[in-house]
């Protein structure tokens, strides 16, 4: 027999990608198994950012916890403040004032525009586009302008406050807001009218990566992840809080779960969710934005010093933190990303007994490696950054 | 239909303790030898299918340890038709704690459950691969258990040298 027509030898390789990786969106660790070009069998490894969230939370008040929630998913901090004390809100069984209510709506939708923007914004740079990320990130720092003239802080803000919010909002908020969501309207526009149609970004992503229906429940997706599967739930809809059930806006649904649909999908959730603020700020009433239940708020400077029920209600405060009830209490919220839970079990003390977080691109990242199995290396970081993890809820 | 935690303790009897609503959750504590049989009659139950498996967390309740129950693994689930929650909760005594693995009825179970053994050091009886998920291999102990220190320290690995 030629030389030429004998079956070369060969064996697979092994590779890791990440944990330091710039295409692996954090501090994530896949090992892959090469067949040539083609992933014959994948295992991931998390924990390269854990910091103990938990256990921590375990050793503060209720109030302390709230910094630390910012740093779960820092792309979208907001949200975990408003879902993190909407949990303990509901611990107390506590009404918070509507105008609080709205601002939370309001910030939780910008949040889920910015997380949707950094997470198309980077795909679209792993599979090659980088002109789209400035497009992205140059109309996302404007509204992280805005939101700094708010809460004074640029990524991590403890905004809310159990009973409502840290700071009102400034007056002139609503009108910033909308010049800025008339921009981020354009860039998006700009975005797909470069992508949606585009031969590489359509060769790289259409049928990559799919996730069937079935698939997606089965793995526990929740979010976009999960409707770009064709499965149209959202919290928002399905169990309605924050008077979301008031709001007009649509559940963007696609069919092939592949990594296109999930690109898509989340950029019509962008028009979506400014539709929600734009009606959120029409909206927006007049009043305070923290509760004046004593059991959470502060009294005001007159009474702290004026009586003795004031002072006390001021020390007991400051010195025994918020004592919710005992019990436990499971409450979910419609992050950017899916499903992000907080249990809370109570002992009654100023500290909570056990505090578990569900991040939403949990169930993603362990499905991940199931999904990657016979792709292309290079569809492998394509199909990550579509699932959009985020180490800091990840890890926890 | 039903109250679903009637109905739970009427396929389970037994089974089934303690049954609450509080906060509108409704919440079951349940035996840990049935419960891949209820996680799988709740998956298939035609009215109201748990299809959704939302989370799995383990608790230490360290003050209970004389009466037999120092560990809980709790389950949330959700139906996608029927826009229903449940909790499960699932007392485990002793100090090696162990229950059946959800894995065989929820695959997706599996990272949830590495998690709590990692954390808390109850082990998934017929798991695939029970071995820690966010601590590192060689780690001492369980940090998620109440007599685990806050403060305490343990040596992370090095690397070894290249050259």
């Amino acid at each position: 027999m030629p030389l030429v027509q004998k079956e070369l030898e060969s064996e697979t390789m092994t590779l890791n990608i990440g944990p330091s990786h710039p295409a692996m969106h954090g501090a994530l660790r896949t090992q892959v198994e090469l067949d040539g070009e083609l992933i014959v069998r994948a295992a991931s490894e998390i924990g390269y950012l854990h910091r103990c969230f938990e256990k921590h939370s375990e050793h503060s008040t209720y109030q302390q916890i709230i910094p630390y929630t910012d740093r779960l998913n820092y792309v979208s901090a907001l949200m975990n403040n408003s879902g993190y004390c909407r949990a303990v809100e509901k611990l107390l069984n506590l009404e918070i004032p509507d105008r609080a209510v709205f601002i939370r709506v309001v910030m939780c939708e910008l949040s889920r525009v910015m997380d949707h923007l950094v997470c198309i914004g980077t795909n679209l740079v792993d599979i090659g586009a980088l002109t789209n990320f400035w497009f992205f990130f140059n109309v996302r720092e404007k509204i992280y302008t805005a939101i700094e003239k708010v809460t004074g802080a640029r990524l991590t803000y403890a905004y809310t406050r159990i009973g409502g919010l840290a700071r009102d909002i400034y007056p002139d908020f609503a009108s910033d807001i909308k010049a800025i969501l008339k921009e981020v309207e354009q860039g998006v526009r700009d975005v797909v009218g470069l992508v949606a149609n585009n031969r590489i970004f359509c060769d790289r992503t259409v049928d990559v990566g799919v996730v069937t229906k079935e698939q997606a429940v089965e793995w526990g997706f929740t979010g976009p992840c999960l409707r770009a599967s064709g499965v149209a739930h959202d919290l928002r809809k399905a169990e309605p809080y924050y008077h979301y059930d008031e709001f007009d806006f649509d559940i963007p649904v696609a069919e092939n779960g592949d990594t296109y649909d999930r690109t898509m999908v989340r950029i019509e959730e962008i028009y979506q969710s400014i539709k929600i603020i734009h009606q959120a700020l029409g909206r927006l009433p007049q009043g305070p934005v923290m509760t004046d239940d004593a059991r959470v708020a502060l009294p005001p400077k007159k009474e702290v010093y004026g009586s003795i029920e004031g002072l006390m209600n001021h020390f007991k405060l400051i010195m025994h933190g918020i004592l919710p009830p005992k019990g436990e209490v499971y409450s979910a919220t419609e992050a950017a990303n899916g499903e992000l839970g907080f249990y809370i079990v109570s002992d009654g003390s100023m500290r909570p007994y056990r505090i578990k977080c569900r991040p939403p691109c949990f169930p993603l990242f362990a499905a991940y490696e199931k999904i990657i199995e016979g792709h292309m290396i290079a569809d492998a970081v394509a199909i990550i950054g579509s699932l959009n993890i985020v180490a800091g809820e990840l890890d926890r | 239909m039903m109250n679903l935690l009637e109905i739970l303790q009427k396929e389970f009897g037994e089974a089934v303790g303690e049954v609450h609503q509080n906060y509108g959750d409704d919440t079951a504590v349940v035996d840990s030898s049935r419960i891949v049989d209820i996680l799988k009659f709740l998956k298939e139950f035609p009215e109201c299918p748990f299809d959704l498996f939302l989370d799995l967390c383990g608790v230490d309740y360290l003050a209970q340890s004389a009466s037999g129950g120092r560990f809980e693994v709790v389950y949330h689930l959700y139906s996608l038709p029927k826009k229903k929650r449940i909790r499960l909760r699932v007392k485990i005594a002793g100090e090696k704690p162990s229950i059946q693995s959800a894995v065989p009825v929820y695959p997706i179970a599996d990272w949830f459950e590495r998690e709590a053994y990692d954390l808390l050091g109850i082990r998934f009886e017929g798991h695939p691969n029970l071995k820690r998920l966010l601590m590192w291999e060689g780690f001492e102990g369980h940090p998620l258990r109440k007599d685990y220190p806050i403060d305490k320290r343990q040596p992370i690995p090095t690397l070894g040298n290249l050259l």
